[in-house]
């Protein structure tokens, strides 16, 4: 009995010591965008975003994510277009501020590879969407990196004039790479 | 007696004309229209051929550099001589730098130039939205200078045609058959 509870107690003393990724770096992270104006690739960024992550290389299967990326952050290289894209057509930033992505689940790729599903909320609609990542330890901080495409049609992202593709093309590259250390 | 220009020099002065006026008015144009899918489209528009632009001016470079155009009548004051032929270096100098400038204010604001959608222009600036910012400034103060030296340009000829009735307008002007 008594080596059942020290084992016991062993376990969970490992089990704590394991190292968990779960302090989000703000200004060690990014989240940046690509798209097409008139087939001519374009980038921007978000500059405000808040999450909750945990991470243990050892259990990536209960790995957890959340973002919640504030819209009206928005950079898109032009203050006029940051104007544009905050209003209704684009991401209606008064009654939609924030993008949500929820992680459901983490399958381990193999490597430092791992495809990470979650439902996307912007502007009042939801989507499933796979997201491929890789993790790097440097020190105590971990790196998380990765993309995926969402079609911004998907989302009502430019409505009304900008609803056709000739111009901005419907497929938006989310690009990101995230710091956190672990405790 | 021929006094007039090459077919090649006339070609390319009217080409550029032609091409110019339309820059300049779809520039003031465009630059004041709300965002919208169509100005997007006139921006591409404009840079299209505003890069066409600075292309010719380098083939017509290329003309005076290897060519010696028509003089001036004896007749004209030195003064006036020497204020047309810094009129046209200051044309020529314009013509250079204005699309230079918007070449680099694109850069600059991360927008890059892709000629017809077709040929990529290389970016020579990192995106840096307080230099695309002046430059943008910088492109619209040339513009402007541009439009008055242009006037210039045109009053000039103007009174040489009409006031002291000599060949400066009509040596750059198609031949007529008369004339000849
Ligand atoms: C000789 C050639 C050119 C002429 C005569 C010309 C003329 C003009 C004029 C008159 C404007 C409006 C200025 C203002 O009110 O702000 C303008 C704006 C502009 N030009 Fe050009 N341009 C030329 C070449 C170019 C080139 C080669 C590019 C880029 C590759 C370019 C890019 C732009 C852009 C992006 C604007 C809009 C600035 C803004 O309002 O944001 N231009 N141009």
């Amino acid at each position: 009995m008594k080596r059942i509870a020290l084992a016991f107690a062993l376990a969970t003393a490992f089990s704590a010591q394991a190292v968990e990724y779960t302090q989000v770096q703000p200004d060690k992270s990014a989240i940046n965008f690509v798209y097409k104006q008139m087939n001519v690739a374009v980038d921007g960024k978000f500059k405000r975003f808040s999450s909750q992550l945990s991470f243990d290389p050892a259990k990536p299967t209960a790995a957890k994510a959340s973002f919640d990326v504030e819209l009206a952050s928005v950079d898109t290289g032009a203050q006029e277009g940051d104007d544009e894209v905050a209003g209704k057509p684009w991401f209606n930033t008064k009654a939609f501020p924030t993008a949500k992505f929820v992680s459901t689940g983490v399958k381990a790729l193999g490597g430092n590879k791992y495809e990470v599903t979650g439902q996307l909320n912007i502007k009042g609609k939801t989507q499933d969407v796979v997201v491929p990542a890789t993790f790097t330890a440097q020190g105590s901080n971990g790196i998380f990196e990765g993309s995926f495409t969402i079609r911004r049609a998907d989302f009502s992202i430019g409505e009304g004039s900008w609803a056709k593709f000739d111009i901005v093309a419907n497929d938006v590259l989310i690009k990101f790479r995230i710091t956190a250390i672990s405790k | 007696m021929t006094n007039h220009y090459t077919s090649t020099a006339k070609g390319l002065h009217w080409l550029m004309a032609i091409l110019l006026f339309g820059l300049l008015a779809l520039g003031f144009y465009m630059h004041d229209l709300p965002l919208s899918p169509e100005k997007l489209q006139l921006y591409s528009w404009h840079k299209w051929a505003g890069v066409s632009a600075f292309m010719l001016v380098l083939i017509r470079l290329g003309w005076r550099v290897t060519h010696i155009p028509p003089a001036l009548p004896a007749n004209m004051p030195k003064l006036m001589q020497l204020a047309a032929h810094a009129g046209h270096l200051a044309l020529y100098g314009l013509m250079l730098a204005i699309p230079l400038s918007g070449w680099l204010m694109s850069s600059a604001k991360g927008f890059q130039t892709v000629w017809f959608g077709i040929l990529p222009i290389p970016d020579l600036l990192d995106k840096n939205k307080e230099l695309g910012n002046l430059l943008q400034t910088v492109h619209q103060g040339l513009n402007l200078i541009f439009v008055a030296t242009l006037l210039g340009h045109i009053g000039a000829a103007l009174k040489h045609h009409f006031i002291d009735k000599d060949d400066i307008l009509t040596r750059i002007l198609p031949r007529h058959s008369k004339e000849n």
